[in-house]
């Protein structure tokens, strides 16, 4: 019987769990929510992903209203895939967060922070289940307004500066989807999306839908971070709280990415993005722009965030880069790269979270010699830059192995060059680490730290273990990321 | 123990070993103990595959599947029996000469220099054994990382410096050559497994055939093919021990036995013998010989005299896997296993000259052998292998890659080897006559020294006398070698 309720339920729970935690005012009770509920969250999906793992679609009816008029959620294997990821990451996230933000945040805040991370997943999770656009448009606005108040949170009081910035672009961004919805409701007089795709047939490439897409793209875009659009990113993620920052880094604009695979594949069809529009050159070009631009600032960022940050927006070049090929290997690549890099970036972020924890912050003047005292967080690090960098056994080096491979299909040997190239930058940044963490000797501050809790380096660890094992063993990644890219090309044919 | 088990054995044991000596880091003398164990177990292992590869048998293993089609597989056959057996019994020799030099050098971080040279063991093992692309360039990349901390063990800024070299340059042309040239030859056959006689088989043309070929000899970088060829000498930074068995054996070796066996297993000699987009390959290989020769001929750094005289001679072998006839290939195979004794026994008379008598620079060596006469003999041993005198090693290998040039008419090949060998005696032989003949500098009376700790001695005697009994015994390499050539058509 409740089995039937899951593809709502995983949104549901954070949903009420966040106001409960505000009447309860209690920063531990909180906590101990955010862990039920974000771990109940990871066993819906799981359980989710194994129902539609054989390629059919769960529909659910919001209040018995069937669609299209009432609201649907629809669980097919690319949303079940990215709910795994969202979920996992805020589940090891929710562990990794107490003593952290025990640190980081004001004790008498400490509840808000929950509840806000709480409804950030809801909005996460209800983003990705949806199959109403403006139910779409409803949660990514409950995410957005809980991020930028997490942000707000950080210990630095650049923290509400940067929050600022990202509601702004944040604001921008959701106008234009908002704006894109509205044409397409306009044209089909419907919201939900399976019906919008079959209304659109024959009539896609008349000017109000070729605007509604432009719109939808740059709106998406913009919360995506996809250079140029990526200012807000880099002072959001150095300035957040370490635990909003691995959340935020891992999921936010991974489920971004989900929704512009879903308006161009389940709603427009790929002829109208790539034919009718040349979405795909935009995307390449843009792409690579992020790949490089992104990875030569971040080589002369002085701060680890802000690095790894920047590191961020290159890495979304290259998902979208695999989008930009439009085919099943480029698309595969894509959405195994987002995995990828989401389970790379969280372990990143945590570790210097350890770091922040420890030292205060994570400035390269500051950590000098910092292997020494922080052995087990350093070598964290070095890995999750190796992948960073793609060396085999990691997964950076599955993401740009089908990366490479679906550059040379579409005949363009020169974009293949173009991300080994672009990679290289990455051994330069990840190397400014090593040689400050190795080769400096220890400051008088670095001296007197010691290695990071371990309750906070064990979930940490554990991404980057994950970030090993997805390396060598891709049946899962690589096989759940081909079937989805499956489902999103079939959808349009 | 079924061929399988001895395989992942032969790769397991140095990793266990790396893991062992790690925790013995509190006693040297179990730690050093198991590094020695290590190495004896692991030589023995692969001893143990060499008659089933001679029987002509290919003991292989397939681990798992990293991607559909894509496993990490490893599969013995001759070139990689050669280069497993070079590297493993090197290791023990060079254990017991890294004791000596560690110990008597007060080295820092003792325990961290027997761990990544474990692993460093292991990846190379990894090479020898692999099976197809994938697996040679995990194992490939896992050998540049697991190396550079031993290059860069000094930790002071030039380490650093010289390991950005190192990384810079060994990790790019990796990533943005060799990477692109396996996943294109995997886009082209749909198959990375190494095959006798090629995969390509029309599957790709003339200019496409010669382009992947540039990109995978220039992408293995460990080959140290000019003008990819700087990190070398900046890793000589490094201990002696590291520079002796990596950077004249196991890494540098792990480089040309890649390009021979990428060669002879991917694209196939038959298969681009008349390719005229090919023919390119020995002249950059000739240059390198020559440039790198010059070079060496005015380096009064004794370790980069030695380090660009392997440049030199590491192109030796891609210059004769890149003629193409039986022979030569022949040739390239015995090469790599006799510049890896002569070159080992340089390394380690170098290594214990600055430990006795802390000397590095050429110019100082004047009348040393009379208070080294152990170790300055076995240099001279090393030094007629390289320039290649009979009955030393080198010649063996010389004579079949000469031989093969000939076969294949190729002139230009046998005036580079001429003028190759000129300019090895030119600049190894004043060495020699400078410590036997000449008297030591009036400065120099100051200090008093003899020959350097017995470890190291015995470990210079062990690898010289190798060298020359490889002249007399060279029955096994020549086997391998042929059967190589053999399995080819």
């Amino acid at each position: 019987m409740i089995a039937s309720h899951l593809p709502v339920l995983q949104v549901i729970l954070p949903l009420i769990a966040a106001p409960v935690m505000v009447l309860a005012r209690r920063g531990a009770i909180a906590w101990l929510l955010a862990l039920i509920v974000s771990w109940a969250g990871l066993f819906i999906s799981v359980a989710l992903l194994a129902r539609v793992a054989d390629g059919s679609v769960i529909s659910y009816a919001i209040g018995n209203w069937p669609p299209p008029w009432g609201i649907e959620y629809r669980i097919d294997r690319v949303n079940a895939f990215l709910l795994t990821l969202v979920s996992l990451i805020a589940a090891v996230v929710v562990v990794y967060s107490r003593l952290s933000v025990a640190a980081e945040v004001p004790r008498e805040q400490q509840y808000l922070f929950y509840a806000l991370y709480s409804l950030c997943l809801a909005g996460l999770l209800g983003i990705t289940s949806t199959g109403d656009a403006f139910n779409l448009f409803v949660f990514l606005e409950i995410s957005s307004l809980s991020s930028y108040v997490l942000i707000a949170l950080g210990r630095d009081r650049r923290a509400l500066v940067a929050a600022y910035q990202y509601l702004i672009m944040g604001t921008i961004g959701a106008t234009f989807i908002v704006i894109g919805v509205g044409l397409l409701y306009l044209m089909t007089g419907t919201l939900n999306m399976a019906d919008m795709a079959v209304r659109l047939r024959g009539v896609s490439e008349v000017r109000p839908v070729l605007a509604a897409l432009a719109f939808l793209t740059v709106g998406i875009c913009l919360k995506l971070a996809l250079f140029p659009l990526h200012l807000w990113l880099p002072n959001a993620y150095a300035y957040a709280p370490s635990a909003v920052t691995a959340l935020l880094a891992a999921t936010a604009t991974k489920v971004s990415v989900y929704v512009l695979l879903r308006f161009y594949y389940s709603v427009f069809g790929e002829s109208v993005v790539f034919s009718a529009l040349p979405m795909g050159q935009v995307l390449l070009v843009l792409s690579l722009a992020a790949a490089f631009v992104a990875s030569t600032v971040a080589i002369f960022q002085h701060d680890l965030k802000r690095m790894f940050a920047y590191s961020s927006v290159a890495q979304i070049g290259y998902i979208t880069l695999g989008l930009s090929f439009d085919s099943a290997t480029g698309l595969t690549a894509g959405i195994v790269h987002l995995f990828n890099h989401a389970l790379t970036k969280g372990a990143l972020f945590m570790l210097l979270g350890g770091i922040a924890l420890r030292l205060g912050g994570v400035r390269f003047e500051h950590i000098g010699g910092i292997a020494r005292v922080m052995p087990l967080t350093s070598f964290g690090i070095v890995l999750g830059g190796l992948s960073l960098i793609g060396v085999p056994a990691t997964v950076g080096f599955i993401s740009k192995w089908n990366l490479i491979l679906a550059a040379l299909e579409s005949g363009a040997w020169w974009i293949a060059f173009a991300i080994v190239l672009s990679s290289l930058l990455a051994v330069v940044y990840v190397w400014r680490f090593v040689e400050a963490a190795y080769f400096r000797e220890p400051g008088a501050a670095v001296a007197k730290i010691k290695e990071a809790p371990l309750e906070m380096l064990i979930p940490a660890w554990l991404m980057i273990a994950a970030c090993i094992y997805f390396g060598l063993d891709t049946t899962l990644t690589v096989g759940s990321a081909a079937q989805a890219a499956a489902t999103l090309l079939q959808g349009t044919r | 123990m079924t061929p399988a088990t001895t395989i992942l054995l032969a790769l397991a044991v140095p990793l266990a070993g790396a893991v062992l000596i790690a925790a013995a880091h509190r006693a040297p003398n179990v730690r050093e103990t198991i590094t020695m164990i290590t190495a004896g177990l692991l030589f023995l292992l692969v001893v143990s595959l060499t008659p089933l590869v001679l029987a002509g048998e290919r003991p292989a293993v397939t681990l798992f599947e990293i991607m559909p089609g894509l496993a990490l597989r490893f599969e013995v056959e001759p070139l990689g029996m050669l280069f497993g057996l070079i590297a493993s019994g090197l290791w023990i020799v060079n254990s017991l000469y890294s004791i000596g030099y560690m110990r008597g050098n007060d080295e820092q971080h003792q325990t961290r220099f027997y761990v990544c040279f474990a692993g460093a063991l292991a990846s190379a093992i990894g090479i020898a054994f692999a099976g197809n692309l994938l697996t040679l360039f995990v194992c490939y990349e896992a050998l540049t990382l697991i190396t550079y901390p031993l290059v860069t063990h000094a930790g002071t800024d030039e380490a650093r410096r010289s390991g950005r070299v190192y990384l810079g340059l060994l990790v790019g042309t990796s990533m943005v050559f060799l990477l692109v040239a396996i996943i294109w030859t995997w886009h082209l056959t749909g198959t990375i497994d190494f095959k006798p006689g090629g995969m390509f088989h029309g599957k790709a043309g003339n200019a496409t055939l010669g382009a992947l070929l540039a990109l995978y000899v220039f992408g293995i970088g460990k080959a140290a093919l000019m003008p990819f060829h700087r990190w070398l000498p900046a890793a000589m930074v490094a201990p002696v021990p590291v520079s002796a068995l990596l950077h004249a054996v196991a890494v540098v070796k792990a480089g040309v036995f890649s390009v021979v066996k990428v060669v002879v297993y991917v694209f196939g000699v038959t298969e681009i013998a008349g390719l005229a987009s090919v023919q390119w390959l020995p002249f950059v290989a000739g240059v390198t010989i020559i440039a790198a020769s010059i070079v060496a001929l005015r380096s009064d750094n004794l370790k980069r005299r030695l380090a660009y005289s392997t440049v030199s001679q590491l192109s030796y072998v891609i210059l004769a896997v890149a003629l193409l006839t039986p022979l030569s290939v022949i040739g390239a195979a015995l090469h790599i296993v006799t510049h890896a004794l002569g070159k080992i026994t340089l390394f380690f008379a170098a290594g214990a000259i600055y430990t006795a008598a802390h000397k590095t620079e050429v110019s100082q060596l004047a009348g040393i052998g009379r208070r080294m006469p152990w170790t300055m003999s076995a240099f001279a041993v090393g030094a007629l292998s390289l320039i290649g005198v009979p009955p030393a090693a080198g010649f063996v290998s010389k004579w079949f890659i000469m031989s093969g040039a000939a076969e294949g008419g190729h002139f230009v090949a046998l005036a580079v080897l001429i003028a190759s060998t000129l300019l090895n005696a030119a600049y190894f032989l004043p060495i020699v006559h400078a410590a036997f003949f000449r008297k030591p500098d009036e400065d120099d009376g100051a200090r008093v020294h003899g020959e350097a700790p017995w470890p190291m001695v015995v470990a210079v005697i062990l690898t010289a006398g190798a060298t020359v009994a490889m002249f007399f015994f060279s029955e096994l390499p020549l086997q391998l070698g042929r059967q190589l050539v053999a399995t080819r058509l």
